[in-house]
């Protein structure tokens, strides 16, 4: 059949099995928004601003595993939806981006809302396509997603041109391309099960790729047979259930003591799915000296980048698992265990409970709905949500790990709640709260069931630590020195709002704000009054060792 | 650090609009340390094919070669310098000639095996191909003269015999050994 460009759009996003897409309207998207009216096969979220728009798709990919969509018009509507591309760039996160642009005769004359998206995605998308001609509408789209969705996953944009929009030309439906993972290197995989069999203390690093592929349950299947004990990274949060015997917490520069004392120690790191970042390895050419590493990533460029393995396979860690598996001993490490055992009760010893955070948190994740998802913005907040509040199942976390995106939290909890059909909970810090707080009121008018946790300290809490920590005091500009009443501002846009000002009142206030959240289907936010001076512990230094790990802050 | 060299990489990419610059934008962000690129359409329109000159050690190589292949417009990129390769490349060079001059300009042309393409009252073009070590040794030569203008278009590569890079199954980087 004979269809617009506009029309054809949608029918694709369809035929790739697209039911939401947050976006904002404008000029070069008209037509676009046209089909979508006519059509009514796809739920769209209006947000306050296209950064919301991207955040909010990145979200709903996180907790689905699905392609998050997000539209945006020409110029500034493009330009916004930027923070929020890099944002799924570096957490390697599906999404396709769609953007309007002006006619072909006006492009190329800077002309009204006119920008090169394209060249300015560039670094931060996997790959980005400008569309001229409505024949290659259809099968760009089509390559898009499959970009987005397999090897190594991440953003893709498409730049559609207002001609292209209106131009007529044949569609034909197709099915979307099955995402097939390549196979895995059988030899490899024999030399990678002898390392892991001779080895006497071993640890599994699990990072944001064993959520990307499923493959939770099979890190547990290898740690289970090898008995070996298993860290997370940020993006790995959710893989291994808090409350397993296996489970050390959290790895990184505020990771928990146990897997620093584990590391340590250990003789073999397996590395699934994760890049040693320099949060996670924090001193690339010692992180791992003198051990053996082996190390599974889908993407080759991420082998012997910053830590070089003894083995690698460049495979999905899902696939290389299921292969990996029979191959592995069924071993008890006693000896290791006993000394794991001891690390894990020092941990929960010397965890820091007095910050009042730790108690909000801890009654929160308890209070939570079964389904309900954790979201985090960037900041203390965040590494007190990543230690405190735990996650025991894969997609139910979503933070800005590679970029840190401050504003982050408000898009990706109302995605988040999209793509679940649950509550959301925002952990998120005054600094990122007012970044895009705009965003509450997309939540309000859409009836996002929300419990926004605000860590309100009046200060840009983590660059005010580092200013503690390594420039003497000087709090430059980390002093908010504003008096917002976060209650009203919440009453104002339509949704609940209550101050928490009294430890003893922590479980009173947070009962009340669930029951309300999820009774009037409403954002609820939970001002929680905090101490500017709560620190987040322990603390490894850029460039330090895992020896080497702080649990108190000597400050300058 | 690792030995500095210099490294030729041969690559393939889809003719298309803006895959230099996507090129050409990764080499920059990551740092690379690029010497020339030489790059036009090949015997398929669809294709275009590169010769790269790297500067850098054999980490940056890999991370150059492994972060280029993730590029949808990439086809096949490797290493040339384990091949048996012939290297050329072309130099125009604008020389002042007063007509008492011409004469040696011919002669060290004959030498070097090099055109007099164009010729002028008080200047001469002089064009010559090779190896980028001779393009060197005859502007050596040539530079008393005054250099008016010149261009190089940088080195292109292919390897001897029946290989091709269209063919090349690298399988596997090579190890790297990193220095502690």
């Amino acid at each position: 059949m004979k269809l617009k460009g506009a029309d054809i759009l949608i029918n694709c996003l369809v035929e790739q099995g697209v039911d939401t897409v947050f976006g904002y309207p404008g000029g070069t998207v008209l037509d676009i928004y046209d089909a979508l009216y006519k059509s009514g096969k796809i739920d769209h979220v209006l947000t306050a601003h296209e950064q919301g728009a991207a955040h909010a798709a990145d979200g709903y990919a996180r907790v689905t595993g699905k392609t998050g969509v997000c539209f945006a018009t020409s110029g500034p509507g493009a330009t916004n939806l930027v923070t929020g591309i890099a944002t799924a760039f570096m957490d390697s996160i599906p999404l396709v981006a769609i953007t309007g642009n002006v006619g072909i005769s006006l492009l190329g004359r800077d002309s009204f809302q006119e920008i090169d998206i394209v060249g300015i995605t560039i670094p931060i998308t996997k790959h980005n396509f400008i569309v001229k001609d409505v024949t290659e509408l259809a099968p760009t789209i089509r390559r898009a997603f499959k970009i987005a969705g397999s090897g190594r996953k991440g953003p893709v944009l498409i730049d559609i041109l207002k001609n292209v929009q209106i131009a007529e030309c044949e569609y034909t439906p197709e099915e979307p391309e099955k995402i097939i993972p390549e196979k895995v290197e059988q030899g490899k995989l024999k030399a990678i099960s002898e390392l892991i069999n001779a080895s006497k203390k071993p640890v599994i690093i699990a990072g944001g790729g064993v959520i990307a592929a499923d493959a939770a349950q099979l890190v547990h299947e290898l740690a289970q047979k090898a008995d070996c004990p298993v860290t997370y990274t940020l993006m790995g949060k959710g893989c291994i259930p808090e409350t397993d015997p296996l489970c050390l917490g959290m790895i990184g520069m505020h990771g928990t003591i146990a897997t620093a004392k584990a590391l340590s120690e250990a003789d073999t790191v397996i590395a699934l799915g994760t890049r040693f970042s320099d949060r996670v390895a924090l001193n690339r050419d010692k992180f791992a000296k003198g051990k053996t590493v082996i190390h599974v990533d889908i993407d080759a460029a991420e082998i012997d980048k910053n830590v070089t393995a003894t083995q690698h396979i460049m495979a999905d860690v899902g696939e290389t698992l299921k292969s990996l598996l029979p191959l592995i001993e069924e071993k008890q490490r006693k000896d290791w265990r006993v000394k794991v055992e001891a690390f894990k009760k020092e941990n929960a010893a010397k965890k820091n409970t007095s910050i009042r955070a730790f108690s909000i948190l801890k009654t929160a994740s308890a209070l939570a709905p079964e389904k309900s998802t954790l979201v985090t913005d960037v900041g203390q907040h965040q590494m007190w949500a990543a230690q405190n509040y735990p996650v025991n199942v894969p997609r139910r976390f979503c933070s800005s790990g590679g970029l840190g995106t401050m504003g982050y939290g408000m898009g990706a909890a109302i995605g988040a709640a999209f793509g679940s059909g649950n509550l959301s909970v925002l952990v998120t810090g005054d600094g990122c709260f007012r970044m895009n707080m705009n965003e509450m009121i997309t939540a309000v008018s859409r009836r996002v069931p929300m419990v926004i946790l605000l860590m309100d300290n009046g200060v840009l809490g983590m660059v005010r630590q580092w200013q503690k920590v390594f420039y003497s005091h000087r709090f430059s500009q980390t002093n908010l020195n504003q008096n917002i009443d976060y209650v009203k501002y919440a009453e104002s846009v339509g949704a609940r709002g209550i101050a928490l000002n009294k430890d003893d009142d922590v479980e009173k206030v947070l009962k009340t704000a669930f029951e309300t959240a999820e009774k009037e289907s409403i954002p609820v936010l939970v001002d929680c009054k905090i101490s500017e001076d709560d620190n987040v512990l322990p603390m490894i230094k850029p460039g330090q060792t895992y020896d080497k790990q702080l649990e108190t802050l000597e400050e300058n | 650090m690792a030995e500095e060299k210099k490294y030729t990489i041969g690559a393939l990419a889809s003719n298309k609009s803006g895959v230099l610059t996507r090129i050409t934008g990764l080499f920059t962000r990551r740092g690379y340390n690029i010497e020339s690129l030489s790059a036009c359409a090949t015997e398929d329109p669809e294709v275009s094919r590169m010769t790269i000159i790297l500067k850098g050690d054999e980490y940056i190589l890999y991370q150059l070669i492994k972060q280029m292949d993730k590029m949808e417009d990439i086809i096949k990129v490797g290493c040339a310098n384990e091949l048996d390769c012939v290297y050329r490349e072309l130099l125009l060079v604008k020389v002042h000639a007063a007509p008492e001059m011409r004469s040696q300009i011919i002669e060290i042309n004959e030498i070097y095996k090099a055109k007099t393409v164009d010729l002028s009252p008080e200047t001469m073009i002089l064009e010559i191909t090779g190896d980028p070590d001779k393009l060197d040794a005859f502007l050596k030569v040539i530079q008393p003269y005054g250099i008016l203008e010149m261009q190089r278009t940088g080195v292109t590569a292919l390897a001897r015999g029946s290989h091709t890079l269209k063919d090349r199954t690298d399988g596997e980087y090579k190890k790297l050994s990193h220095e502690e």
